[in-house]
């Protein structure tokens, strides 16, 4: 096994990772960073990012209304102190972007343009066409070449954490190249390897995003929170998932069911004029959309398509001009992938999985209940996203909470010993050994297998909308799989090189445990709120459920749960209302 | 449901633990009309043979992983239809010009330490304090360097590229690109810093204008045109004058 001792190693080369790197590097150039991802940092899934990142920069916008838009929109399960530190910091992470040379788009005097989303009150989210994260990752990756001392491990497989005495020694890598083992002994590492929407089938996620993250940090002691809350983004292509982003109907694209009729206005989200109106109709949070679809379909007002039902999503009064200037990725991807031209044709689209708004447990200082360990970005959870984030919050989340863990990594580096090496070493032999043994199993099922019943299991239990029943057949499925993964699983591919089945084979021993801590902390929660929906306890439940779940990992078998308080500064809970009824309220 | 049709995918394997030579093989493969050839080698990889290695991701066509060549040409396989290629055999390879890794997946490095030589980042001419806000930057000023800025780097374009097969050391079409991108930027002054690289012999010099990088490009960059902007620069640069091109 080869060892590469380091200061500081950043697993995940997307817009968190990447973010935390430069930080970690501008806070102490003389620290070492390894800066290790499965794939190269420009593949990560911040790419596919289209519509844009938050931060406050109008007149007419505030730092308070980006606080109440975040923690209303997450129907107040937000952690108040981290969504105050975020929205004050989300603007200047934009300016520094804008210095490293992101292209965002401009208004005609040079200055920044920004443009409505999905929740927000003002026009708040900065874009670069419907390119945003795409531009957002290049111009990270980009810059980071000028700082020597960030050495990047492309294609390197994190597969352990070596944790002593609870603080964090050293990451255990594969080399995929080769299928050599690499063992990183470190003071400090920082978790941003995304999120975990690939458990499921249908979501708009890229093949990385497979949640193992979260589950090397969760068998070593540290907790996910939250973790029942998924996102269904509502307007993705049936069958591939693929994402029309929300930036359509922020330019002003419009919902209509199978007889043209704007639907949204039947479910709280109307009436339908004045349109456009912030946080009213197609501009309403993602998660009351999507549950809209659902009723929707129930009634039968939606449309058949081979990939099941949907909706038709309609920009063609927006012009060829504007469409083809604020959102070229979505019409070539409508064009490419669905073979629709949106200037001239309404785009099929329907509810898919999009974002885990729970992860890896950390405090406004990204610290994890490990010490040393760090974690940020979609893998995280810092407690800004509540019950439902909104759109535009991720990104802008990634550079925050990104430098926020690169700086304090790197203080933690400095401050503390180094571990004997050799030691950390010898627990990594044992893990080296196990994945080692993966690949010539001899008994077993196929990957595949596993992975497809745990998706179905995903889809069926842990859905848009949840029963109890429905939960604890997941819950029992995936209990049952997991068993199954521990008797072994058959590779066809005996090869150490570049053997793409068995990094497959270890992303699922993952899964499986992420995925049973969102079905048990599901169960769990028995109320409605934000992305959780319980069709058995429709309502909201302040006395009971204000709290966050904790799951910690039960080894072998299931893992337990339990509440954490919720931090709340200055926005007591209110009624989470939309359109007309949310003009209202908000004028009271 | 939809018509599912029946095609062969003849697809390069290599392994570099047992091969010493690549070579093919064939599987058949059921599809629908929307099934891509990455959808197609994802079924190939989930029922028929696991060992199969190719690199995917975003399956939307924005990481740039998945180039490589689909009879004979350079192109991405997540937005190549099967239902176009009908009805078959589809061959498909790795992409030309780079060294095989395993199967349908290259050796990358080359490319990623001509990113490094040509210092893709902006060199600032004035700085202020992040408090102060952005610089203006005009609609016209970003188009200018825009289009070079869509780069996804997935490699098609080395693959298309003649003089890169005769010399891996040409820096290329997506490198020059990028160079250009941020000489084009109206917030960056780098271009001196990077003249060295792109006067060289194995920088704009090495092209022959063959265009066929532009033609393959999926994301419309026009690498030539990047590279022909730069020979006026480096020849103005030779013989003493200033840049007229993305000059400031
Ligand atoms: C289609 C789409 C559009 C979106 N649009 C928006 C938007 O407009 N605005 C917004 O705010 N948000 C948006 N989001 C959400 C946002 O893009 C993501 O939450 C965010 O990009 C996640 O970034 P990240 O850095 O946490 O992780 P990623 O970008 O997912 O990066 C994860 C990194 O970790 C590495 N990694 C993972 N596991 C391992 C391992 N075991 N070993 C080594 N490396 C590993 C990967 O290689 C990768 O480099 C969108 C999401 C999707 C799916
Ligand atoms: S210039 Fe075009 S073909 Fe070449 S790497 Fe970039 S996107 Fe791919
Ligand atoms: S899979 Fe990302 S470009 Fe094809």
């Amino acid at each position: 096994m080869q060892i590469i001792s380091t200061d500081v190693v950043v697993i995940g080369g997307g817009g968190a990772g990447l973010r935390a790197a430069i930080a970690a590097t501008e806070a102490d150039p003389a620290l070492s960073i390894a800066l290790v991802s499965k794939v190269l940092p420009m593949r990560s899934h911040t790419v596919a990012a289209e519509g844009g990142s938050a931060g406050v920069v109008r007149e007419d916008d505030s730092l308070e209304q980006h606080f109440h838009d975040t923690v209303a929109g997450g129907d107040w399960l937000c952690d108040q102190d981290a969504v105050e530190y975020f929205v004050r910091h989300c603007t200047e992470e934009m300016v520094q972007l804008e210095r490293w040379g992101c292209p965002w788009s401009r208004k005609p005097d040079g200055s920044v343009n920004v443009r409505f989303f999905g929740g927000m009150t003002v026009q708040r989210t900065w874009f670069a066409a419907d390119k945003s994260g795409f531009h957002i990752l290049h111009t990270l990756f980009q810059t980071s070449y000028k700082y020597p001392s960030i050495k990047r491990f492309d294609e390197y497989f994190c597969a352990d954490l070596l944790v002593e005495d609870g603080r964090v020694r050293g990451v255990l890598a594969i080399e995929i190249a080769t299928g050599e083992m690499v063992l990183f002994a470190c003071n400090a590492v920082i978790l941003a390897t995304g999120g975990a929407g690939r458990v499921f089938r249908q979501n708009t996620n890229a093949g990385i995003v497979t949640g193992e993250g979260m589950g090397l940090a969760f068998r070593k002691g540290a907790v996910l929170r939250d973790m029942e809350f998924v996102q269904w983004h509502p307007t993705c292509l049936p069958g591939t998932g693929i994402l029309m982003s929300e930036a359509c109907r922020g330019e002003g694209a419009i919902l209509t069911n199978k007889d043209g009729y704007r639907y949204l206005q039947d479910y709280g989200l109307g009436p339908l004029d004045p349109w456009p109106r912030a946080k009213a109709m197609e501009l309403g949070p993602r998660d009351r959309l999507s549950q809209a679809f659902w009723h929707e379909d129930n009634k039968g007002n939606t449309i058949q398509t081979p990939y099941g039902s949907a909706v038709n999503l309609d920009l063609r009064h927006l012009g060829e001009k504007k469409i083809l200037e604020r959102l070229p990725l979505i019409t070539e991807a409508a064009r490419t992938f669905a073979g629709v031209d949106p200037v001239k044709q309404p785009i099929p689209v329907r509810p898919a999985v999009h974002y885990t708004m729970g992860g890896i447990a950390t405090n406004v200082h990204t610290e994890t209940a490990v010490a040393g360990l760090y974690a940020a970005g979609e893998c995280a959870s810092v407690g800004i996203h509540g019950a439902n984030r909104l759109g535009s919050n991720s990104l802008a989340e990634l550079l925050v909470f990104g430098k926020v863990a690169g700086v304090r990594a790197a203080q933690h580096a400095r401050s503390v010993r180094p571990a004997s090496a050799e030691r950390t070493a010898r627990q990594a032999d044992a893990t080296a050994t196990r994945l080692v043994r993966l690949i010539d199993s001899e008994r077993g099922e196929r990957t595949v297998t596993l992975r497809d019943e745990m998706m179905d299991a995903m889809e069926a239990g842990v859905g848009l909308f949840r029963t109890v029943n429905g939960l604890k057949a997941a819950c029992a499925k995936l209990a049952e799989l997991r068993q199954r993964y521990r008797r072994g699983v058959k590779l066809d591919d005996t090869n150490r090189a570049f053997n793409t089945e068995w990094l497959a084979a270890v992303e699922l021993g993952a899964m499986l445990e992420v995925a049973e801590a969102m079905a048990h902390s599901a169960l769990w929660r028995k109320e409605s709120r934000g992305a959780h929906q319980r069709l058995d306890l429709p309502t909201r439940d302040d006395k009971r459920y204000l709290v966050h779940t904790i799951a910690k990992s039960g080894g072998d078998g299931t893992p337990s749960i339990k509440s954490a308080p919720v931090t709340i500064t200055k926005s007591r809970p209110g009624a989470r209302v939309y359109g007309g009824a949310g003009s209202k309220a908000e004028l009271t | 449901m939809t018509d599912t049709r029946t095609i062969r995918i003849e697809a390069v394997r290599f392994n570099p633990e047992t091969d010493q030579e690549p070579r093919r093989q064939s599987y058949d493969v059921p599809f629908t009309p929307d099934m891509s050839v990455l959808q197609g080698l994802q079924y190939i990889k989930d029922h028929l043979d696991g060992s199969l290695t190719f690199r995917w991701s975003c399956r939307m066509a924005v990481c740039g992983s998945c180039g490589m060549m689909i009879n004979d040409t350079p192109k991405l396989s997540c937005e190549t239809f099967l239902r176009d290629l009908y009805p078959g055999p589809v061959k498909v390879a790795p992409l030309d010009n780079f060294p095989i890794q395993r199967d349908l997946a290259i050796d990358q490095t080359g490319f990623l330490d001509k990113l490094a030589m040509i210092k893709p980042y902006i060199v600032a001419k004035q700085d202020k304090p992040l408090s102060e806000g952005t610089f203006r930057q005009t609609p016209a000023q970003l188009e200018a360097y825009y289009q070079y800025s869509q780069c996804i780097n997935c490699l098609l374009c080395y693959a298309a590229c003649p003089q890169f097969g005769l010399n891996d050391q040409f820096v290329g079409p997506a490198a020059l690109s990028l160079l250009q991108r941020y000489n084009l930027d109206s917030r960056d002054v780098g271009w001196s810093v990077r003249a060295d690289v792109a006067n060289a012999d194995i920088g704009v010099w090495e092209c022959t204008v063959v265009g066929y990088c532009s033609e393959v490009c999926p994301k419309g960059v026009d690498p030539m045109h990047a590279i022909n902007e730069n020979k006026v620069n480096s020849a103005l640069d030779y013989i003493g004058l200033k840049r007229l091109v993305g000059g400031r």
